[in-house]
C-alpha cells in the first residue's frame, strides 16, 4: 500500500526588535551568561511585565505578511510549567486570542498551507552544562518569540522544506527576524502522521521537537515517516508522542511519556492590560511592508520580462534583490544585470550567509554605471563582462578600469579600414565564404573585433563584411 | 477633631521645634522598647533611618522647603521591595532575599527622605487574617495584646496603631489593610486597583492586590494617597490618581451626599459591630447627607470568588520560589526536581501551601471551567452590582469585619471562619474600588470597631471627605497606650 505524509509545524521565530518583550534589555545574542538581564527578565519577586509594543508590530507584520487576519482584541496569557530555565515557573504567552489568525503561505506547486495562528511569547533561558553541574543562563528569557502554527497541510518533505524556507524568506524580507536556525533564532516542532493514500481520515501524530536545520527537519521527517509506515505495515500503532531527533544517529526518540504530559494552567495574566489593535493601526503596518518575495518574482516575471528561474534566484535574498533593483534602475533591460548577477557575481558569494548579506565588492551604483554604459553603446559585452571581473578584484568603478580610448567609439570610416583589411589579410576565408562556407564570416569578424580590441559592433563588421567581398 | 500626626511633625520640622534626628530618634527609641511586645516589625533600620534624618536636618538648615513626607517616621510592610534591605514576606523562602531594586512607592517616598523605620509584620505572603501566619510570629494588637494586630498587613496596623511609626504602607488583596486598621482601631485605605503602582509589591493576588496607607486620621491617609497615587509606566495595570489631589476636598460639607447601606452587608455581623455602624449612619444624617438603601444579592458569590481567583493567582505567582536564584533553598536533594519540590515543602508555611494547591486545582484542566472561569463570570456580576449601587449613591457604608480583633491563637484553630470574617472587604478587591476603614466604635473590652466607606473607582476623593466628615463629627479615636506620645 502507498502511503501518504502528514505534516504540519510550529515554527519559533525570535524577533529582531533591540529590546526584550517585557523589558529594556538588549536582546542580542550571546553575551557573557547572566549579562543581558535586569529584575523584570529574571522575574524577581515584584517586579511587573510591560509589553513592548514593537513586539506587537513585528508580530502583525509577520502575520500580514503571511495573510492573516490581525485580531482587533488580544490578550497575553500565563503558561504554567516549572524549570530552571522559566525565572517566574510560567511563560507569558498567547492561549485562546492570539494575535494573528487564518493565514495561508503558497508553494510554487501552487498548494496554500494554511496558518492557524501567530502568537507571541517570551523565549526562557538556557541550561548551561559543565563540569558536571548545571547552570543557567538568562540572556535569552525574555526575547520575543512569535509562534506560527499551521495546519497539517503538509503532504510531502519537499513541501516541508519549502514551507520552512518561504517562511525564513519572508521573515527576513519584513526584517522581523534573521531566522537563524543555527544560532536558534528559529526553530521549528514538526506534527507528523501517514495515512494510506487516498484516505481522508488523519492518522495518530507525533511531534518531533526543537529542530534547527531545514536538512535535519528533511531527515528527521523522514525518518519518521518511514518508521510509522513501518509499524502500521506489521500491524501495529503509532503512540501519541513528543520525540527528540538525534542528527548523529538520524534517529527519533521518546522525550516524555504520556503520563507527565504537562498540564500548563493557562489564565489569562493579571499583570498585562489587553491588546487593542484597531483596524487603522493594523493599515499604516500593511503600508510599512516592503514588497514580498512572491510579488517581486511576479514582478520581475511580468514587468521585466525575467526568465522565472532568474527571478527566483533573485529574490531569495532580500539584499540580492534590492541589489538588483538598484543595478538595473534605469537601464534598458533589466536581464543585462541579472545575468551579470547570477553570472559573474555569485561567483564571488560562497555561503548562504554571505549571500544574505551580500556585500559584494562591487557596488550595485557601480554596477548601474557599467550597463548604462552597454546601453549607450559606449561598451561592448565582451568588455563589459571582463570590466566587471577587475571590479569584483578591485572594487573600482567602470569608469576607472575602460579608458577614454575604449570607450570611444569605432567610427564608420575606421570600421569600414579594419574591414577591408579582414578581407584583404585573409584570402583563405574570402574563397571559403564565396564558396558558400557560412561560418567562415566569422573568422573575418573575429578579426575586426580583435584589432578594434572589441571596440566595434559585430553585427555591422559582418554586414560591412559581406558588402566588401560582394562587391570584390 | 483628630488632627493630622503628619501635618503637626510637618510644622515642628519646619518651625524647628524638634530636628528631625531628634524626632527619629525618639520614634528608634520607642520602637526598640515596644517592639518585644508587639512583634510589629522584623526588620529595622535605624541607621538608614537617622542618615535620611540627617539629610531633612541640612535641608531645614539651609533654609530650603521640605516636602509634606520628608523626614516623617515611617514604615512598609515587609512585601514591599527595598533596595538593599532584607524583604522577606515573612516567609522562611525569603528570610534572606535582599532586593536589588526599590519598589515604585518606596522609589517616590525615598526621594522625599522619608524616614524608613523598618519593614513590618504580615502573613506568609500576605495570606491571613490574623498575622499569625508570619514566619516570625504574629503582630499583637496594641489596644490589647492578648488579641491579633489582624492581617496581613498587621505589623504596619500594630506599629502605627502602637505610635511605633507615624504611617506605614500596607498592601490589601481581600482586606489585608482595611481589617487590621479596623482591629487596631485606626485608618486604612484600599485605593482603587491601578491607583498606585505595584511595581515591587511582591504578588499575591495581582489582580486584586494594591497598596494603601494606614494611619491614625483620615488626613494622613490622604496625604500619603496623593504623594504615592502616581501613573508608573512600570506596571502595566497603573493608571495613577485622576482629578484633583484628594486633601483638595476632603473637609468639604457631605449636604446631600448619599450614603448607600445594604442589607447583605450587615447579615451575620456582630451585634456591637452592627450598633456602630448604624450609629455612625445617624452622625451622617445629622451633617446633612441622605442615607439610602440597596440590596447586593451578589454579594453572596463575594467569598468564593475570591478565594478562587485569588488562589489561582497565588499558586502562579508563587511558582518562582524554587531556591534555584535567590531565597532559601533545601539543604539536601537527589536532583533539581527534588530540590525545588523539597525547597517549597520546607520554606512555605501551611497556610501558603494550602492556597497553592486550591490554586493549582481550581485551574487544573477538567476543573478550570467549573472554578476558574464561573469564578471570573461571577467577578463580572458582582462588578456590575457596585456600578449599580453607585447609580442610588455616592458611598457605601459598611462594617470592615463582622467583629473585633480576634484573640491569640483563634484564626488559626478555625481557618473556615477566619476565611468567612473577610466577607465585608473582599468585594471592594474584586471589584477594583476604593474603600477606606475608619475607627467607629470600642466594644465592651474597648477592643476597636471599624467601618468602612466604599467609592465608585478612582473616587478615593469622595470616601476620604465622608470619612473625614464622620471621623470630625464623631471624634472617637482613641490613641493607645504603645509607643511615641507627641
Amino acid at each position: 500500500m502507498k502511503y501518504e505524509l502528514v505534516a504540519g509545524f510550529e515554527t519559533h521565530v525570535e524577533l529582531a526588535t533591540n529590546t526584550k518583550i517585557f523589558c529594556s534589555c538588549t536582546t542580542q545574542f550571546g553575551g557573557e551568561p547572566n549579562t543581558h538581564c535586569c529584575p523584570v527578565c529574571i522575574g524577581l519577586p515584584g517586579t511587573l511585565p510591560k509589553l513592548n509594543k514593537k513586539v506587537v508590530e513585528y508580530a502583525i507584520k509577520a502575520g500580514l505578511a503571511t495573510n492573516c487576519e490581525i485580531a482587533e482584541i488580544s490578550k497575553m496569557d500565563r503558561k504554567n510549567y516549572c524549570y530552571p530555565d522559566l525565572p517566574k515557573a510560567y511563560q507569558i504567552s498567547q492561549f485562546d486570542m492570539p494575535l494573528c489568525n487564518h493565514g495561508y503561505i503558497e508553494l510554487s506547486n501552487g498548494r496554500k498551507i494554511r496558518i492557524l495562528r501567530i502568537h507571541i511569547e517570551e523565549d526562557a533561558g538556557k541550561l548551561v552544562h559543565s563540569h558536571g553541574s548545571t547552570m543557567v543562563d538568562y540572556n535569552r528569557g525574555g526575547v520575543p518569540l512569535i509562534e506560527i502554527v499551521s495546519e497539517p497541510d503538509i503532504r510531502s518533505i519537499d513541501e516541508a522544506r519549502e514551507y520552512v524556507e518561504k517562511l525564513q524568506l519572508i521573515m527576513r524580507y519584513i526584517g522581523v527576524s534573521d531566522c537563524k536556525m543555527q544560532e536558534g533564532s528559529m526553530r521549528c516542532d514538526v506534527n507528523i502522521s501517514v495515512r494510506p493514500e487516498g484516505s481522508e481520515k488523519l492518522g495518530t501524530r507525533t511531534e518531533i521537537k526543537n529542530m534547527n536545520s531545514i536538512n535535519f527537519i528533511a531527515k528527521a521527517m523522514e525518518y519518521e515517516f518511514n518508521r510509522q509506515v513501518d509499524l502500521i505495515e506489521s500491524g501495529e500503532k503509532v503512540v501519541q508522542e513528543t520525540l527528540r531527533y538525534d542528527d548523529v544517529t538520524n534517529t527519533t526518540s521518546s522525550m516524555r511519556g504520556k503520563e507527565d504530559a504537562n498540564d500548563y494552567r493557562y489564565f489569562r495574566d493579571p499583570d498585562l492590560v489587553t491588546i487593542n489593535v484597531p483596524k487603522s493601526r493594523v493599515k499604516e503596518i500593511a503600508t510599512e511592508l516592503p514588497e514580498l518575495p512572491a510579488q517581486k518574482l511576479e514582478r520581475y516575471v511580468n514587468d521585466l520580462g525575467l526568465p522565472e528561474k532568474d527571478a527566483q534566484l533573485l529574490v531569495k535574498y532580500r539584499k540580492v534583490a534590492e541589489y538588483f533593483e538598484k543595478a538595473s534602475d534605469g537601464t534598458k533591460n533589466a536581464k543585462t544585470a541579472a545575468n551579470f548577477i547570477i553570472g559573474q557575481i555569485f561567483r564571488t558569494v560562497e555561503n548562504e550567509s554571505e549571500k544574505e548579506k551580500f556585500d559584494v565588492n562591487v557596488s550595485a551604483e557601480n554596477l548601474n554605471e557599467l550597463i548604462k554604459l552597454i546601453d549607450g553603446g559606449k561598451v561592448r559585452m565582451n568588455l563589459a563582462k571582463s570590466t566587471l571581473d577587475k571590479m569584483l578584484e578591485t572594487g573600482k568603478k567602470p569608469s576607472e578600469l575602460i579608458s577614454e580610448s575604449d570607450m570611444a567609439m569605432l567610427d564608420e570610416s575606421a570600421l569600414t579600414e579594419l574591414c577591408k583589411q579582414a578581407v584583404e589579410s585573409n584570402p583563405n576565408a574570402v574563397n571559403d565564404y564565396k564558396n558558400g562556407k557560412e561560418k567562415a564570416i566569422k573568422a573575418l569578424v573575429g578579426f575586426v573585433m580583435k584589432n578594434s580590441r572589441g571596440k566595434a559592433d559585430a553585427v555591422a563588421a559582418e554586414s560591412k563584411i559581406k558588402s566588401i567581398i560582394i562587391n570584390n | 477633631m483628630i488632627e493630622s500626626k503628619i501635618v503637626k511633625l510637618h510644622k515642628m520640622l519646619e518651625e524647628k521645634e524638634i530636628s528631625c534626628k531628634e524626632l527619629t530618634q525618639r520614634y528608634i527609641d520607642a520602637l526598640q522598647k515596644d517592639n518585644a511586645q508587639l512583634n510589629a516589625y522584623v526588620t529595622t533600620t535605624p541607621e538608614a533611618a537617622l542618615e535620611a534624618a540627617d539629610k531633612v536636618d541640612e535641608k531645614i538648615a539651609k533654609g530650603e522647603k521640605i516636602d509634606i513626607l520628608e523626614g516623617i517616621p515611617m514604615t512598609l510592610k515587609d512585601n514591599i521591595s527595598t533596595d538593599g534591605i532584607r524583604t522577606t514576606c515573612c516567609s522562611k523562602i525569603l528570610e534572606d532575599y535582599v532586593p536589588i531594586y526599590d519598589a515604585t512607592v518606596w522609589k517616590i517616598l525615598k526621594s522625599q527622605n522619608a524616614v524608613l523605620l523598618g519593614k513590618t509584620n504580615m502573613d506568609e505572603f500576605a495570606m491571613g487574617s490574623s498575622c499569625e501566619n508570619s514566619y516570625f510570629g504574629g503582630a499583637k494588637n496594641p489596644h490589647n495584646i492578648e488579641h491579633v494586630a489582624g492581617g496581613s498587613s498587621g505589623g504596619v496596623a500594630s506599629a502605627v496603631g502602637g505610635n511605633i511609626a507615624v504611617y506605614g504602607l500596607g498592601s490589601d488583596t481581600g482586606g489585608s489593610i482595611r481589617q487590621p486598621a479596623s482591629f487596631c482601631g485606626i485608618v486604612g485605605m484600599k485605593p482603587t486597583y491601578g491607583a498606585i503602582s505595584r511595581y515591587g509589591l511582591i504578588a499575591y493576588a495581582s489582580s486584586f492586590d494594591q497598596i494603601g496607607p494606614i494611619t491614625t486620621s483620615v488626613e494622613d491617609a490622604a496625604i500619603v494617597y496623593d504623594v504615592i497615587s502616581k501613573y508608573d509606566k512600570m506596571d502595566s495595570t497603573s493608571q495613577g490618581r485622576k482629578g484633583a489631589p484628594v486633601c483638595d476636598t476632603l473637609k468639604n460639607d457631605i449636604k446631600g451626599m448619599k450614603i448607600g447601606l445594604a442589607r447583605e452587608y450587615l447579615d451575620g455581623v456582630r451585634d456591637d459591630v452592627r450598633q456602630s455602624v448604624e450609629q455612625a449612619a445617624e452622625i451622617y444624617k445629622s451633617l446633612g447627607a441622605e442615607i439610602v438603601y440597596f440590596d447586593l444579592p451578589a454579594l453572596k458569590y463575594a467569598l468564593p470568588v475570591y478565594y478562587i481567583l485569588a488562589c489561582a493567582e497565588a499558586s502562579s505567582n508563587l511558582g518562582r520560589y524554587d531556591g534555584i536564584r535567590y531565597g532559601y533553598k533545601a539543604e539536601s536533594y537527589r536532583d533539581v526536581n527534588d530540590m525545588i519540590k523539597k525547597t517549597r515543602s520546607t520554606g512555605f508555611g501551611d497556610e501558603v501551601k494550602k492556597r497553592i494547591l486550591l490554586g493549582t486545582y481550581v485551574l487544573s484542566s477538567g476543573y478550570y471551567d467549573a472554578y476558574y472561569k464561573k469564578a471570573q463570570n461571577l467577578r463580572g456580576t458582582i462588578v456590575n452590582s457596585f456600578k449599580n449601587a453607585f447609580k442610588v449613591c455616592d458611598v457605601i457604608l459598611a462594617p470592615t469585619v463582622p467583629m473585633t480583633a480576634f484573640e491569640n491563637g483563634h484564626a488559626v484553630s478555625d481557618p473556615v471562619e477566619t476565611y468567612l470574617t473577610d466577607i465585608c472587604t473582599v468585594p471592594v478587591n474584586i471589584a477594583g474600588l476604593p474603600g477606606i476603614s475608619v475607627p467607629c466604635g470600642y466594644n465592651a473590652n474597648g477592643m476597636p470597631i471599624g467601618m468602612q466607606l466604599i467609592g465608585n473607582t478612582f473616587e478615593e476623593a469622595k470616601i476620604l471627605n465622608a470619612a473625614w466628615q464622620y471621623e470630625n463629627a464623631a471624634n472617637i479615636y482613641k490613641s493607645s497606650d504603645f509607643g511615641v506620645k507627641l
